[in-house]
């Protein structure tokens, strides 16, 4: 051959004269290995790989409102001081529990996937589902007290206040990133209520669970972004209106 | 104008001799690496022409020499241009300390220049010939930009902020004005010219129909708007006096220091909780809605007019006053 | 003795059906979706482009009104930027080749690449809607306030187009990414990759990091103008130059998304057509890393004159000298592979040529628009215009039809005449030139962009930049035609015609669907053409 870099082989061998070839196919090889990959972990390692740079993507996209965010405080500290005054700190406290506690209930599903406990992952995931659910009942309690007291931004925006411009500014961006981590979090029920409905169905054993494991680091990443956001909206100043 | 094509700008300001000889040396220094690069490519594709495409190139990998040279002289290169066209940049957004202002602003879609004396202008700005003159503005509504080629200079319009522009004219004559930045509409629309004329012919042009001078006009908007019930002149009213302390510090609440410039002055009147004054409380409403940013501009001029003393007149005539002709050009 | 007989089973006969192609997870058939697409695209952006410059001919407003030509030139760059460049080489070619060139027998996620067709065709689709429903006025870069407050137009719709199609490019990024770090055949190490994939990485690192900005932008610019939120409103605090610096933060890397890519054609058709290993391989390679990464610390000089404090402005005129000595390496790189080659004057090598002379034209001036005594002058003229299309036409649209000419006869298993392409190439070179170069004695002489109507002045130059746009509307049209007319009526090509190395060429053309008769190994390094003269169909 002309160019020398490239021999035609098999490299796998005997074993596997089966799953290559352009002619007959053979379930000789897991049910969960898709064609365009040669092992199971080879598989894993790309699903994996996929997810957490999709997380990074997620990272970037939350990144943006954090520095408009990070502007405006430098820039307005006193109207986020008496923004963050007007958030209810006992429901996000409660919240962060919440939130944390479903990522604890996630890693047991994880770890009861990998052990091949089927009933415990679902009832994991079922508990993860519902502490994530409560969290976003609690969040439209939170917005509609908002609504009521109109601290929505907008044409019927009304706030008392020598600020009231500045802590505009500081509710839109509680708005937008409550309300974007929140999307997050409705589409992180769907996905665990279809993980969970695989693992009802049998679906995970020992050698392959990756959706429950991708999804669980879907999972932390958004308990993760709450855990910045509660301090940088909830807790800002709060020493100072405490003493 | 149309004679010929016209391929190069006039220079009409001290700043584009600046300009143009740095764009001389850039165009030059890429001209040669380009033509290089060109040389190269195309005696290399004529000499090395294969037309069988069957022969094989001689494998050479690389030369690390090679990659070191063109990687750094090309940088050290880049340096140099770096270095000039940032002396030349400072040059630009660094007036000098004497300088004719000349307030505008920008709407969709014209330009509104008010000179100090009390002369307004739209769409055209009538400058002398040999002074410096600074163009302090801000956008009413949209980004705009003011940029005047033949003076090469230009900076944007931004609603809520002050932007400036400076020039030492060095032609008599009419020279474009753009709007550089898209508005909207009529964004091709938003344009006038400046008007550079003799010191002597500038000044009978000054003093023609005139209006009332800016610190004027301002002092009327202080009186009209309720300044003057709260910012008494012993400072011992609802709000500090203001007399002297334009140009200064002001030490706020909460310990900071800030300049006293007309950015501070115009934020103290549309948003004036933002730095409140050092044993001072937050009673002043905002006047957002009732004063217009050419208010503002006149407010600000009144307020330079009051010195320590306590003699405001004497001082606005100081400053509109006609400079000395002799003002060489500046650098 | 030719033939327009295509080999046995390939992917493109392998099933009819129309489902078979909207419900496909074949990478090459998802690239040639997406050729389809981006030609559309292409060809309407083309259309609002020959608006502006029949208006731009005369400097009286008489072709259509302020408003109409404002849309125009809008939708001419929203088009062009999101629908044509971003995705051109890398979800067209890319998709086609990158599992072949890596011995793989798809991408690592096929299910998630079809998705991202779907969302880039419903991105477009919205967009076309707001095209429908009158266009957009903002220009392609919306600041605000006049996008938020002031704008009469549809840019609710355009932002949703914009934001759904931005995942597109997202998940082909990620897509690609893990496709380079775990498909690559047994043994091709990293230094053993094609150039091209090199470049596919460097550009999907890019496409991750950057792309979710652009997204979140867009979604305060709508939430600001639908809901009334004061992020960016002036009135309220708000900050109208915050817009800016988030929409730069990703639009100046999205341009190394658009000519990173093209680099990476360049350097394997150079290979090619000199029969010689690209000089200084791992500097190549290393140089698109640096792009990528460097592309990310320079967005604020396009705020130059908008108020950002003249110390900032030092340190992003710095990094964007810096930014260009990588690209001036892949220069030189090229310039030496050239050198003792065998140079193979055909139509994938002319391409090459013509994207040597013009991104060399407009990389170089963008060095006058890094330097900040100069770009006070020079910010929002023709000037920029000139610069930019210079490296997105001359450099990103050369490289991108510098492959496409390159791996047709791989994709379509046919060959094209190969004196039309010539021709065309030629045509497109002298009609870009004429098109673009007056454009930067205009922005000298001062004429700003988006400009309606202009100074009488500078009418000799406009005129003279129509000529040249009429002049690449005929070479694009001659390019279409000879290349639909080598799908019916071409020669079969063969596997190798070009006697190229690269695993892509190991297989047959059109390929069959799973690529490989069976998985290659590797090696040996990307470019090794043997004294025994290379292969030729």
């Amino acid at each position: 051959m002309p160019n020398g870099a490239v021999a035609h082989a098999d490299p796998h061998g005997p074993a596997s004269a089966a799953g290559f070839g352009a002619g007959g196919h053979d379930h000789a090889h897991h049910p969960a290995l898709q064609h365009h990959f040669q092992t199971l972990d080879q598989q894993h390692e790309a699903s994996t790989l996929g997810m957490w740079i999709f997380l990074v993507t997620e990272v970037m996209f939350f990144g943006g409102l954090l520095m408009a965010y990070l502007l405006y405080r430098v820039w307005y500290p006193e109207a986020w001081s008496e923004g963050s005054e007007e958030l209810d700190i006992v429901l996000g406290g409660f919240n962060t529990v919440v939130l944390i506690g479903s990522s604890l209930t996630m890693a047991f599903g994880v770890r009861a996937a990998q052990t091949g406990e089927q009933k415990a992952t679902v009832r994991w995931l079922l508990l993860t589902i519902g502490l994530g659910l409560t969290f976003l009942v609690v969040k439209g309690f939170e917005y509609y007290h908002k609504w009521e007291l109109h601290h929505i931004p907008g044409p019927n925006f009304s706030f008392e206040g020598p600020h009231a411009a500045q802590v505009q500014i500081f509710l839109s961006l509680y708005f937008g990133l409550t309300g974007l981590h929140a999307l997050h979090m409705i589409i992180g029920c769907a996905i665990m209520g279809v993980i969970t409905w695989m693992a009802h169905k049998k679906r995970f054993t020992p050698e392959w669970y990756t959706p429950v494991e991708l999804a669980g680091l879907y999972w932390h990443f958004v308990d993760i972004v709450w855990i910045f956001l509660f301090p940088l909206l909830y807790l800002v100043d709060r020493a100072r209106q405490l003493s | 104008m149309l004679s010929g094509i016209p391929l190069f700008p006039e220079q009409a300001s001290t700043l584009a001799p600046e300009v143009d000889n740095l764009y001389f040396f850039i165009t030059a220094v890429t001209a040669f690496f380009a033509l290089l690069v060109v040389v190269f490519v195309t005696v290399f594709a004529i000499k090395y022409r294969d037309r069988t495409g069957t022969k094989v190139g001689e494998p050479i990998h690389g030369s690390i020499p090679l990659e070191i040279g063109w990687s750094l002289i090309p940088f050290l290169i880049t340096m140099v241009i770096f270095a000039w066209a940032t002396v030349v940049f400072f040059q630009i957004v660094r007036a000098p300390d004497q300088t004719l202002e000349v307030y505008s602003t920008g709407k969709r879609w014209m330009w509104r220049f008010q000179h100090i004396d009390g002369k307004s202008e739209i769409n055209e700005l009538h400058v002398p010939l040999g002074r410096p003159v600074k163009v302090v503005f801000t956008s009413e509504d949209v980004l705009h930009s003011l940029y005047v080629p033949a003076f090469r200079v230009k900076a944007d319009a931004i609603p809520g902020r002050y932007s400036s522009i400076w020039f030492t004219p060095t032609k008599t004559g009419e020279f474009h004005l753009f709007c550089a930045e898209y508005c909207g509409t009529n964004h091709s629309g938003m344009i006038g010219k400046v008007v550079v004329m003799e010191p002597n012919e500038y000044q009978a042009w000054l003093s023609g129909d005139t209006g009332l001078p800016m610190a004027a006009r301002g002092e009327q908007l202080f009186q009209q708007l309720g300044c003057v019930s709260c910012h008494l002149p012993d400072g011992a009213g609802r709000g500090p006096s203001l007399l002297g302390k334009f140009g200064g510090q002001e030490t706020l609440g909460d310990g900071t220091v800030v300049a006293v410039d007309d950015v501070y002055v115009r934020e103290s009147i549309l948003a004036p909780q933002q730095k409140l004054v050092a044993g001072y409380q937050p009673l002043m409403p905002t006047f957002q809605g009732q004063v217009n940013e050419e208010g503002v501009m006149s407010l600000i001029e009144y307020i330079k007019t009051l010195p320590s003393t306590g003699q405001p007149a004497a001082a606005a005539q100081a400053r509109t006053a006609p400079a000395p002709a002799a003002q060489g050009g500046s650098r | 003795m030719t033939t327009t007989v295509l080999p046995r089973v390939n992917y493109l006969n392998v099933r009819h059906t129309l489902a078979s192609w909207l419900f496909t997870k074949d990478h090459k058939r998802i690239g040639l979706m997406y050729l389809v697409v981006v030609t559309a695209a292409f060809a309407l952006g083309g259309v609002f482009a020959a608006g502006v410059r029949i208006e731009l001919t005369t400097p009286e407003g008489d072709f259509v009104s302020a408003d109409t030509y404002n849309r125009l030139f809008t939708m001419h760059g929203v088009a062009m930027v999101f629908f044509v460049l971003i995705p051109a080489v890398p979800a067209i070619l890319g998709n086609f080749v990158l599992p072949l060139m890596i011995g793989a027998k798809d991408v690592a996620f096929p299910k998630i690449n079809l998705l991202s067709w779907y969302v880039f065709v419903i991105g477009f689709v919205f967009t076309l809607a707001a095209m429908a429903f009158g266009g957009v006025d903002t220009g392609w870069t919306f600041y605000t306030p006049y996008s938020t407050q002031f704008s009469n137009s549809s840019v609710m719709l355009t932002g949703i187009g914009i934001f759904i199609t931005g995942f597109s490019s997202i998940l082909t990024g990620l897509n690609f990414m893990v496709t380079i770090h775990r498909m690559r055949a047994p043994g091709m190490t990293w230094f053993r990759m094609p150039l091209f994939v090199w470049a596919l990485y460097a550009t999907s690192i890019v496409q991750i990091l950057g792309t979710p900005v652009i997204a979140i932008t867009v979604g305060m610019l709508a939430l600001e103008r639908a809901l009334g939120f004061g992020i960016f409103d002036p009135r309220l605090g708000g900050d109208p130059v915050l817009f800016q610096h988030l929409f730069w933060f990703y639009s100046h890397p999205a341009v190394y998304i658009m000519i990173l890519p093209p680099m990476g054609v360049i350097s394997e058709v150079i290979a090619c057509f000199s029969r010689k290993p690209v000089f200084g391989y791992s500097f190549v390679a290393f140089s698109s890393l640096a792009i990528a990464i460097f592309g990310f610390l320079v967005w604020a000089h396009h705020l130059f004159v908008a108020g950002i404090s003249p110390y900032s402005a030092m340190v992003f005129s710095f990094l964007s000298f810096a930014v260009a000595i990588p690209s001036a390496v892949k220069t030189f790189n090229w310039t030496a592979t050239l050198y003792k080659g065998a140079i193979w004057w055909q139509a994938p090598m002319i391409w090459v040529f013509g994207f040597l002379g013009l991104f060399l034209v407009g990389g170089l001036t963008g060095l006058f628009l890094a330097s900040l005594g100069l770009d006070v002058h020079l910010h929002d003229t023709y000037f920029v215009v000139a610069h930019f299309h210079y490296i997105m036409v001359g450099g990103a649209i050369m490289g991108y039809f510098s492959g496409l000419h390159y791996w047709w006869p791989k994709m379509t298993g046919k060959m094209y005449s190969n004196s039309a392409a010539t021709f065309a190439a030629v045509l497109v070179f002298v009609g870009f030139n004429l098109t673009f170069f007056p454009q930067f004695i205009l922005g000298y002489l001062g004429m700003p962009r988006r400009y309606h109507v202009y100074a009488e002045e500078f009418q000799v130059l406009n005129v003279m930049s129509t000529a040249g746009a009429s002049l690449l509307g005929v070479g694009y049209t001659l390019i279409a035609s000879y290349l639909i007319h080598s799908v019916f009526r071409g020669r079969a090509a063969g596997d190798n015609p070009w006697g190229a190395t690269g695993l892509e060429w190991e297989t047959q053309s059109p390929p069959i669907p799973e690529n490989f008769d069976e998985t290659p190994i590797v090696t040996g390094g990307a470019y090794e053409y043997t004294k025994r003269g290379a292969k030729v169909a």
